[in-house]
């Protein structure tokens, strides 16, 4: 594979990675795990905010990555790392605490309040699809200090009722997270293939604040479990640039 | 105090049918070697823990060596299902298997307070999950503060098995890079095996690296290249390849199997 040209239009996939890395420019740590969230950090790193820590699960703090790692354990993030940690360290000490900004989570299924699941699919001792499971999202859900949830934009995922509760968003509604004694924010947004929801202010549920460019706002309501609210002032996230996504078809093409 | 053998000799030493046995390497360092060699010499009614199965406990679930499983994320890293895990729990193939399951952080303290020998550990964490309701996990207040907080109980297995890049020939080992959760592993449980790529005449100190003494140490056996599909920093890299392979191939029982048989339970295999 070699780097596309500009000029070929961007995919959903493309567009959702572009706004995830627009969201890291202030940030100063994020917390990513593989896939999507780790290309847009990288992405981020190399556009918006050259000083951004990395910090993947594996315990690898300030990973400097050139390449999309396959796996949050390869070589070079702990090559390229400023500082290496066990699992009990990056979890009590680097984690709990709330010493990183940002988190990305993805999910199989989330809800209105932006509960996730990773857990099961049906009823948990017969399931029907067996999940891998809750891995460090709760504990990174309740502490970092925002929460980007990316996940693609189906009836599927996005559910009127979860089928396991693996990571709270908002669990019930206002006051939950404070009630459980969370440190962090919660979630900030929910990047998907087709727009951004951002939790409304005092209802905490999501609402859709942006649709990705020829997206249309039916489009959204459709792939959405529940009555899908939506922002008096809908906006269109600004197309990616040129220079966006000739960094992201380079980076991809490594 | 740890005692230098070759790998059939330390497996058949330390693990015992039934037994209770964490494998550990969290993406790094993952002891596949003598994974293998617990099936090449039919263990069976293990109790498997490890907090990220990988395709090692794959292997071994699909072979119906595990009666339970202790773990916080069953998935193949950067792909995407365990199949032999998956339908070991879907539809009981080959065997039924006995699930507990927590977070990260959650395993993670559970072998912190195993190391330290205390019966439990206390966090913050699972509040507000549906874990609360499946896992072993109990609130406990701060009895300075009050605070609400949570309890795990330790993880004591009886035998620990990692895999590190070097030993000595009096059984001290050195291991490096992403040191994941293996140091509480090894001292959390009462017996250990440590595979390594390599046995020196003398440990070269590294910075940054996790030293565990002979003393702690139970059976120290050579297996070069013994992490391979993960890998050891600095000697043997990752075999993305061979992850992709797998969620190919082990989709199909019989696939599998077959796979099994030809590459990891035949005589020539590994040896």
């Amino acid at each position: 594979m070699s780097a596309e040209p500009t000029g070929a239009e961007p995919t959903a996939a493309e567009v959702q990675t572009v706004v995830a890395a627009r969201r890291l420019r202030r940030a100063e740590s994020v917390f990513i795990g593989v896939g999507r969230p780790s290309t847009a950090a990288i992405l981020a790193r190399q556009l918006h905010n050259p000083e951004l820590v990395l910090v993947y699960e594996s315990g690898t703090i300030g990973a400097k990555p050139v390449h999309i790692p396959l796996s949050i354990g390869d070589g070079e993030l702990a090559e390229t790392a400023d500082l290496i940690v066990s699992v009990p360290e990056m979890f009590n000490y680097w984690i709990g605490p709330g010493r990183i900004d940002v988190a990305f989570l993805g999910a199989a299924q989330v809800d209105r309040y932006a509960n996730l699941n990773s857990t099961v699919i049906g009823d948990y001792e017969h399931p029907r699809t067996r999940l891998p499971g809750a891995g460090g999202a709760p504990e990174i859900a309740a502490s970092c200090g925002e929460v980007i949830v990316i996940a693609p934009h189906t009836q599927r995922t996005f559910v009127r009722k979860l089928d396991f509760r693996t990571t709270v968003g908002f669990g019930d509604g206002p006051g939950c997270r404070e009630r459980l004694g969370f440190r962090g924010a919660g979630p900030t947004a929910v990047i998907t293939d087709l727009g951004v929801l951002e939790p409304h202010p005092e209802t905490k549920q999501l609402v859709l604040t942006y649709v990705h460019p020829g997206v249309e706002q039916a489009e959204v309501s459709e792939a959405t479990g529940w009555e899908l609210e939506i922002a008096a002032e809908l906006r269109t996230t600004e197309p990616p640039t040129d220079a966006e996504l000739v960094a992201l078809r380079e980076l991809v093409s490594r | 105090m740890a005692e230098l053998m070759s790998l059939p000799d330390a497996v058949a030493a330390v693990v015992g049918d039934g037994d209770s046995v964490a494998l550990e390497g969290f993406t790094h360092l993952i002891p596949f070697a003598a994974g293998h060699e617990l099936m090449r010499q039919g263990r069976t009614e293990l109790e498997l823990i490890r907090m990220t199965p990988d395709l090692i406990y794959d292997q071994l679930i699909g072979m119906g060596v595990a009666r339970r499983l202790v773990f916080s994320y069953g998935g193949n890293p950067g792909v995407g299902s365990l199949h032999r895990f998956r339908d070991a729990i879907e539809h009981d193939w080959p065997r039924a298997v006995e699930i507990e399951e927590h977070s990260h952080a959650g395993m993670a303290n559970r072998y912190v307070a195993g190391a330290a020998r205390l019966p439990f550990a206390v966090m913050r964490g699972y509040v507000g999950t549906d874990l609360v309701g499946r896992t072993q996990v109990a609130e406990i207040a701060c009895p300075f503060t009050g605070e609400q907080l949570v309890a795990v109980p330790a993880l004591t297995p009886e035998v620990a098995i990692i895999h590190a890049q070097e030993a000595d020939r009096r059984g001290n080992v050195q291991l490096w890079g992403i040191p994941g959760v293996q140091k509480e592993a090894v001292l959390a449980a009462k017996r250990s095996l440590v595979t390594v790529e390599r046995i020196v005449d003398e440990l070269e100190p590294r910075p940054g690296a996790t030293v565990l003494p002979n003393w702690v140490i139970d059976a120290v056996a050579a297996a070069p290249g013994g992490s391979r599909p993960s890998y050891s920093l600095g000697i043997t890299a990752r075999d993305n390849d061979f992850y992709k392979f797998w969620d190919e191939l082990s989709r199909d029982r019989d696939a599998f199997v077959a796979w099994m048989n030809e590459h990891v339970l035949s005589e020539m295999a590994h040896r």
